[in-house]
């Protein structure tokens, strides 16, 4: 390397050598992937057309489907397979060039690879002089490579949603949204064959959403008394031991699976609120949405109160101090200063925290019931809107009927509002912050 | 945190000679002068750490710091330092930064309660009450003896909500008109009712930084206290906002004992009756603010006001 002798030379080099070094492997390496990458995705097709076109004129112009199976069992006999039906001379043929081609493509392969791969180092290597910005240029790819990168999670949330989207249009236009949106009535049972007797199945989905807001109901009346005060306790009146314990336990708590959390429900706090109720002489039923509610709020103790942690931790101590120095308690600090200022944050806090609710699954999957009910009557079985789009999916499916397309507009119903709920909290939240900065 | 009820201070007046020896030069702030050998080439004005020259006592004292230490874990930041304080008085502490002055101001209140590393040893009387005794309320005592802090900090409350805080938790008022009536008055005091008289009902927090301390100086003298603690009030306001909370404390002075942490001599000089000159956690000088300006006796004193100190 002639050139990167610089300093000793008495020319200056624009860049430090390893950039230099960077670029070249880039221009060496870059290229031959991307066709590498690109042969891997091209090469069965390729060569399937290939070997179907050395077919007899009778078996090119077979039916889509025969075919495939034609073409499935060349490839099985190439791999050398257990093929269906006969071996004739015109499968071992295919099959034959079948591995013909696919060795051919290899070399072809192995030789533009390395043939590539040279020519952009020499490239490189022709380019590189000591006036040669490599550095920039190595920063521009790598800033190009965080682009592709960081565009993967936006590029696939916008094909779900749109995905989402479209299916739940093919359900409106089955079922009118105004029977989805405002009919009291759900039992997506339909009939597959027209000779079955059976409903012409009904998608009134206010059953489902009444069902998940009661239990989301009952669950914020556990997390957010709990968690607030929690909170409260972690931040203004425990010692620095007592929360370097009670924080991580709280972590744990946070992190344990929700379908732990669903069978715990299902298995432990149904049956006692059942037989707590029976013993108060009320009627519950085995799957309560008490059940549900009260394991789903343990559950979001945690987000609760850590955010409202961190809501309360950033008021200010002027505030704190300002308070105390003229002669207030600690509890008369808290709930007349410190809580008024925390309010927007933990405000924010608690509307992420139903956004959480509404979605969750695995709890109400095991401890939910699957009947659409329509009740304020926390003792009865209701069902939730991720209960049942579990439900229509699970099993067999025809994939364009309405009972299948309706898990579409539900989930679109349900990211739309969990959407709005984060939109509305994350800003609620982050304004606050912005408060005291 | 606690202190022990009439107990014998833990350091000697020896102890703190001999812990401070040599002046650490790095913490002398820019100017890095070598104390110590300065104190070698001028013996005709006391240069010895640990006993407070001037003149600590005063007449009709009301608060008394006897021998008081504080400890921040290992920190010795204020050592066996006694004052006392009359009751219609302004006294400044000045000294560099990190000397201490907030934290003896701080054990005037005891807000130094908060902190759990803080430790503080010796006795504070107001009145005669010794205010760290068991019997003494904390919480109380914060009514009698009010604090300004460096940073105003309104609470996020209307501007009339902030001036009835201490009024209402500490029940002064019966109705309404007699709460109307603090609020007022308090405004008044403080040189800002004109101000806002047409939006007390706006949050305290949209005022200007000069307003925003006035509302805490009222929200303090709101809840009638004896003793005003002003933490360096206006090293966050510009010389307008500054010259407005001067002229204020002259007044106040005339009913409440003010002690003001300042960095500006022409503050000090302008405000206060007396000046105490703290130097690393040590109480050096006390004397009325004329002999200090223009006759430090000690030569710590002298450097750190003319700026050979920073
Ligand atoms: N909350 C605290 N915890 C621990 N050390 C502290 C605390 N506050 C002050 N100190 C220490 O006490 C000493 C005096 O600080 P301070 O009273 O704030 O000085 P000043 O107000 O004169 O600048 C310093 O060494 C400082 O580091
Ligand atoms: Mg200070």
């Amino acid at each position: 390397m002639t050139l990167v002798g610089g300093p000793a030379h008495g020319t200056a080099l624009h860049s430090l050598p390893g950039y230099y070094g960077y670029f070249t492997a880039i221009w060496c390496l870059l290229p031959a992937l991307a066709v590498l990458l690109l042969w891997v995705l091209l090469e069965p097709r390729m060569i399937v057309a290939l070997v179907v076109q050395g077919l007899p004129e009778a078996q090119r112009n077979l039916p889509a489907g025969e075919l495939n199976l034609l073409v499935n069992n060349i490839q099985n006999l190439a791999a050398g397979d257990a093929v269906s039906g006969s071996v004739d001379a015109i499968l071992t043929d295919a099959a034959n060039r079948f591995n013909e081609y696919s060795v051919l493509s290899r070399k072809i392969l192995a030789v533009l690879t390395l043939g590539l791969g040279g020519l952009g180092a020499s490239i490189a290597w022709r380019r590189i002089h000591p006036d040669f910005r490599a550095r920039n240029r190595v920063e521009q790819i790598v800033l190009v490579a965080l682009i592709a990168a960081s565009s993967i999670a936006i590029f696939t949330t916008i094909g779900i949603v749109l995905s989402v989207l479209f299916e739940a249009i093919r359900f409106f236009q089955k079922v009118p949204a105004t029977e989805f949106l405002f009919g009291l009535n759900w039992s997506p049972q339909t009939a597959i064959r027209a000779d079955q007797v059976g409903s012409s199945g009904s998608f009134g989905a206010v059953p489902l959403f009444t069902g998940t807001l009661l239990i989301t109901a009952i669950a914020m009346l556990v997390a957010v008394p709990v968690g607030l005060m929690t909170a409260i306790y972690l931040a203004e009146y425990s010692s620095r031991r007592v929360r370097g314990i009670a924080k991580p336990l709280l972590e744990v708590l946070a992190g344990i699976p929700t379908v732990v959390y669903g069978f715990f429900a299902a298995l432990t706090v149904a049956p006692w609120v059942r037989r707590a109720g029976e013993s108060m002489g009320l009627e519950v039923a085995s799957e309560s949405a008490l059940a549900a509610g009260l394991v789903m709020g343990i559950m979001i103790i945690p987000l609760v109160s850590s955010l409202s942690d961190d809501a309360i931790n950033a008021v200010p101590s002027a505030m704190r101090d300002g308070a105390l120095g003229l002669g207030s308690t600690r509890s008369e600090t808290m709930t007349r200063v410190i809580l008024p200022a925390a309010l927007p944050g933990i405000v924010g806090g608690i509307l992420l925290a139903v956004s959480r609710a509404i979605g969750e699954t695995m709890i109400v999957v095991m401890a939910a019931g699957l009947a659409a009910n329509l009740t304020a009557n926390p003792f009865e079985a209701v069902t939730t809107v991720t209960v049942q789009i579990v439900t229509l999916l699970v099993g067999d499916q025809e994939f364009d009927s309405a009972k299948t397309l309706a898990a579409f507009a539900l989930g679109l119903m349900l990211f739309v509002v969990t959407l709005i709920l984060n939109v509305i909290g994350l800003n609620v939240v982050r304004k606050y912050r912005e408060q005291y900065d | 945190m606690r202190m022990a009820h009439m107990t014998e201070p833990t350091v000697t007046e020896n102890d703190v000679m001999a812990a401070q020896p040599d002046v650490d030069v790095a913490d002398l702030g820019d100017s890095g002068r070598d104390v110590s050998s300065i104190a070698v080439d001028l013996p005709e004005q006391l240069t010895e750490l640990g006993t407070t020259v001037g003149e600590v006592r005063c007449e009709d004292p009301y608060v008394v710091a006897e021998k008081v230490n504080v400890h921040y874990g290992d920190n010795h930041a204020i050592q066996n330092v006694t004052l006392e304080i009359s009751k219609k008085e302004v006294i400044a502490l000045i000294g560099p930064s990190g000397c201490g002055k907030s934290t003896f101001l701080r054990c005037l209140n005891r807000m130094n309660d908060s902190i759990e590393s803080a430790r503080v040893t010796g006795q504070i009387t107001l009145g005669g009450q010794d205010i760290y005794s068991k019997e003494f309320d904390p919480v109380a005592l914060r009514a009698r003896v009010g604090m300004v802090f460096q940073k105003p900090n309104p609470f996020p409350k209307s501007i009339y909500d902030n001036v009835a805080y201490g009024p209402r938790i500490h029940g002064l008022a019966n109705d309404r008109a007699e709460l109307d009536d603090i609020v007022h008055r308090s405004l008044e005091r403080a040189g800002l009712l004109k101000e806002v008289i047409d939006r007390l009902d706006e949050p305290g927090t949209g005022l200007s930084g000069g307003q925003q301390q006035r509302l805490c100086i009222a929200r303090t003298i709101a809840v009638n206290p004896e003793v005003i603690l002003m933490d360096e009030p206006c090293s966050a306001l510009d010389p307008i906002a500054t010259a407005r909370i001067e002229d204020l404390m002259d007044e106040l002075a005339e009913d409440y004992a003010i002690v003001i942490v300042t960095h500006s001599m022409q503050q000090a000089a302008r405000v206060s009756k007396r000046v105490a000159y703290f130097h690393l956690g040590l109480l050096v000088e006390v004397d009325e603010t004329d002999t200090i300006f223009t006759n430090p006796r000690h030569k710590l004193t002298e450097d750190y006001i003319t700026g050979r100190i920073g």
